[in-house]
């Protein structure tokens, strides 16, 4: 009898990704933990990576999964910069078109019962506007302005709903992703206080290096003169 | 072109260098009715002149949509053209499907011309007997390319194919410099006055002619015959208002000549 060759459960993982539209672009974060069950076991992944020079892509869920993800995405780049002509750059697959072309490989392997055990948020800059989506383990691929996923979805999510105001200032779209970081990283078990911001703007894509947000822990109870 | 040891088959070179069978198929392209194609920066036009077989049958039509951005216009055997049509209909289909985008003109052609070229080096295959006019508009600019029988496409600004092309190719030589920065009406005007450099004693009806059109803003269209009416009668006018002109003069010296008479 042959061994089951195909995705059975997620083995290493990683949580949230959070998306937030902005007056000039569009921010992505996420932390940069790689989780092994409950041991928090790689503590400095990527899961926020450039595709091309106008589209980042962010993953939820098995890494290994993610890692292929972005293998086969890149590898369309390269197909179709030999088929596109002119060789110019502005020529290449646009984010819309990746974001499209992801939703039916996953879908296509979800129908064979073998997905790619992810949730992955594409996000782009594309003829003079923003455009950023999701697709997930099962195909099913939309459009906003927000976007989170993992515990995002019901922790940050809500929050990212009552800040957003459509062009808003680059810096408010920071504080809104630090505050939801920060309640992710207080409440979800699979998470560690370590970002990374992605931003994309006309110019291009901008990845940081890893940054630490403050969080306090001390117990209201037993401070001096609060309660 | 005669009978040579050389041309029975695909495979085999003449001592000069050539394959007959390829030179014989694009022969099949030359004897179909005249199709032509212009662009300007907005706008791609192909004009074509359908023929009829005999009075009673309906005009051979040369224009084909591949999709809301692409169209064609073909000369040569119909029956290879509607496989290379459902190709580039396919392909175009494929694309919209995986990208959620247009599948630029240039993508499709090269396809096209890979796929034409396979045939001329295939056991037991031929080449395809019809040349294609591909206009397109995608990426902000507009496309007119030339597929042929021997695998090569070239992009154009205009050009014109099948029996008694030449003429029309004369005329868009002498004018095509104008193209780029023409309106829509102008340019398809353009495309039927050379048309009606090939069309020999066929008189343009707007059931023999064929006009479609793509661009910015326009969705490839195949026109109506009644619009198709409309270009014909312009030049039509234009033609009469020189003929008119011409018999005034000729009246002006005919007057001139009695009244010497009188003075005498």
């Amino acid at each position: 009898m042959q061994p089951k060759k195909k995705t059975l459960r997620p083995i290493v993982t990683g949580s949230s990704v959070l998306g937030i539209k902005y007056k000039d672009g569009v921010i992505l974060a996420s932390d940069t933990l790689g989780s092994y069950g409950s041991l928090a076991r790689f503590r400095d992944i990527r899961r926020i990576v450039p595709i091309t020079k106008h589209t980042v892509i962010g993953g939820t869920g098995e890494f290994s999964d993610f890692q292929e993800i972005t293998k086969i995405l890149r590898q369309k780049i390269i197909e179709n910069q030999e088929l596109v002509e002119s060789g110019k750059e502005e020529d290449e697959l646009l984010p819309s078109e990746i974001h499209s072309y992801l939703s039916r490989v996953l879908y296509g392997r979800r129908n064979k019962f073998n997905p790619l055990w992810n949730d992955v948020v594409v996000a782009g800059f594309e003829k003079g506007k923003v455009h950023m989506g999701t697709v997930d383990l099962w195909g099913s691929y939309f459009e906003d302005d927000i976007i989170a996923t993992g515990y995002g979805t019901y922790f940050a999510l809500p929050l990212m709903r009552k800040a957003y105001k459509k062009d808003m200032e680059r810096d408010k779209a920071l504080e809104v992703l630090r505050d939801c970081l920060t309640v992710l990283f207080y409440r979800d078990c699979r998470t560690i206080n370590r970002y990374v911001f992605a931003e994309i703007t006309k110019e291009g894509v901008n990845i940081t290096d890893p940054v630490e947000i403050e969080t306090k822990w001390e117990i209201a109870d037993w401070q001096e003169g609060k309660l | 072109m005669f009978r040579t040891q050389y041309d029975s088959d695909i495979s085999i070179y003449s001592p000069e260098g050539r394959l007959y069978q390829i030179e014989y198929a694009m022969q099949a392209v030359a004897q179909g009715s005249t199709a032509l194609g212009l662009k300007s920066k907005t706008h791609a036009v192909v004009v074509t002149l359908m023929r009829s077989s005999d009075e009673l049958s309906s005009h051979q039509r040369k224009i084909f949509k591949v999709d809301g951005h692409m169209g064609i216009a073909i000369s040569g055997l119909t029956a290879d053209a509607r496989v290379l049509l459902k190709f580039m209909r396919n392909e175009t289909l494929h694309h919209k499907f995986v990208y959620g985008s247009n599948l630029p003109t240039g993508e499709v052609v090269s396809s096209l011309a890979m796929k034409s070229q396979r045939n001329t080096q295939r056991w037991g295959r031929r080449p395809y007997g019809v040349g294609l006019l591909v206009i397109g508009y995608d990426g902000d600019k507009t496309h007119l390319y030339q597929t042929s029988p021997s695998g090569n496409c070239f992009s154009y600004y205009a050009q014109a194919i099948g029996s008694r092309s030449q003429s029309a190719r004369t005329y868009l030589e002498k004018n095509f410099k104008a193209f780029p920065e023409l309106g829509l009406e102008e340019l398809v005007l353009h495309g039927v006055k050379a048309l009606k450099e090939s069309s020999g004693k066929e008189t343009l009806t707007k059931l023999n002619v064929g006009i479609a059109v793509v661009g910015k803003e326009q969705k490839f269209e195949i026109l109506k015959p009644n619009k198709v009416q409309t270009y014909l009668d312009q030049i039509l006018q234009t033609e009469g208002e020189i003929e008119i002109e011409n018999e005034n003069e000729n009246e002006k010296d005919e007057e001139a000549e009695t009244l010497e008479l009188k003075l005498d």
